[in-house]
């Protein structure tokens, strides 16, 4: 019981820190940290959700998660179950390791998923995007509406549309491709990752959704924030504006409704003052890291 | 980019330049600049055929080709990706930003002038 007792608490935990950095305003200025926080807290809620119903099951061996799990397959081995384990334990078992199989599936199905549409990308684009004079080492699609964005993976392909290309002058043209070649250098792609395979195990879960949303933003504003260190803030909020501003061709109007919130909040971070890193977010990358710790230490003892 | 990745793009555009389905010998005619050989540009158009570009039909002792979609299609379909009009944050691209519409998009527009301003 008193291993359940910690892996609920660090469910509980996980809850109450998520809470808090929902509702705090430092995240937008150290995106990094809140990223390193989400991912923490990631780890930690699938770990301890797993071990609940684990801990639960095999407290008749009185051990330690890691070493009870050891002494369970060596007594499946040998065909001769304790006394005291029944058929509810093992079904326990069953459900915490069945949890931990859902979450591995989703998150091969969500790469899996990724890579065949990239590899689409990447087909698509050798066969009709043309390289441009104008941004060297980028490809050109040759279309009206304003797109820019990054094929992530080994070989990371940043794409610009024609469209994008008349509206921005070079300077702000400049800062856009930094701010797609930081998401492909620094991979964010695989940041993402833990969170849609997350949102596709539970389709539908608010909080699921809601830090999903939460972290790509977060990722937008590190992209932004690497951008910054060689180009002006004010042309990368006008290449923001003008971005988002610019009548679309290919999309209809109403379905983008995380978006519009999420891009004044870039444009106005990004015309603001930039702030020391606030003791909170220190904090907060502490709780997180314990709390990854300790579903960790747990099936490792 | 990669010498069989050219190849493949080369073949296409002949392809789409033409109205009608070519045989690989009217290929590799269109493409006789290049001097290739006729089994490479068999080989392009099979892994073309492979990954989907293209459609095969065979006619009498000879398979004719076809481009599976016009290129406008091909650039629409990498747009619509691109501007993710399903509203989903998969994994498999990151952009730059979205459009916006209604008051967001009037907030914007006045950051805009102020920067010019």
């Amino acid at each position: 019981m008193l291993y359940t007792a910690h892996f609920g608490a660090a469910v509980l935990g996980c809850y109450l820190v998520a809470w808090a950095m929902f509702r705090s305003r430092w995240p937008v200025h150290s995106p990094s940290i809140a990223i390193l926080c989400w991912q923490g807290l990631g780890l930690a809620i699938g770990l301890a959700v797993i071990g609940v119903p684990v801990s639960l099951g095999l407290a008749p061996y009185d051990a330690p998660p890691g070493t009870a799990m050891v002494m369970l397959a060596r007594d499946l081995a040998g065909g001769q179950l304790p006394r005291e384990l029944g058929l509810g334990h093992l079904a326990l078992i069953s459900v915490g390791l069945g949890i931990g199989a859902v979450l591995l599936g989703s998150t091969v199905a969500s790469l899996h998923a990724a890579v065949r549409a990239r590899q689409r990308q990447r087909d698509l684009l050798a066969l009709v995007a043309r390289p441009d004079p104008a941004a060297p080492g980028v490809l050109v699609l040759d279309h009206p509406s304003a797109a820019a964005y990054c094929v992530p993976g080994l070989r990371p392909r940043v794409v610009i549309s024609a469209g994008a290309l008349s509206l921005l002058p070079r300077d702000e043209l400049a800062a856009v491709l930094s701010h797609e070649e930081a998401h492909a250098k620094e991979r964010h792609d695989l940041v993402l990752l833990p969170f849609t395979a997350l949102s596709r195990a539970l389709p539908g879960v608010t909080w699921v959704t809601r830090a999903l949303a939460t972290v790509a933003l977060l990722v937008e504003m590190r992209a932004d924030d690497r951008a910054r260190r060689r180009h002006d803030d004010a042309l990368l909020a006008a290449a923001l504006a003008r971005f988002a501003t610019a009548p679309s061709h290919a999309t209809p109007a109403g379905m983008l409704g995380a978006a519009e919130h999420d891009i004044v909040a870039r444009v106005r971070r990004l015309r603001a003052p930039s702030s020391p890193t606030p003791y909170r977010a220190v904090l907060a990358l502490g709780a997180a890291l314990f709390l990854a710790y300790m579903p960790i230490s747990l099936f490792l003892s | 980019m990669t010498r069989l990745g050219d190849l493949e793009r080369a073949v296409m555009d002949v392809l789409w330049d033409r109205s009608a389905p070519a045989t690989v010998r009217e290929v590799v005619d269109a493409l006789d600049g290049r001097d290739l050989a006729y089994t490479t540009v068999m080989t392009v158009l099979d892994r073309l055929a492979g990954k989907g570009m293209v459609e095969r039909e065979r006619v009498g002792r000879a398979w004719i080709y076809r481009p599976a979609a016009t290129r406008d299609v091909y650039i629409a379909q990498l747009m619509l990706d691109a501007l993710d009009q399903a509203g989903e944050r998969d994994a498999a691209l990151v952009r730059f930003a979205r459009s916006v519409t209604g008051d967001e998009a009037e907030v914007l527009r006045a950051a805009l002038e102020r920067d010019k301003g």
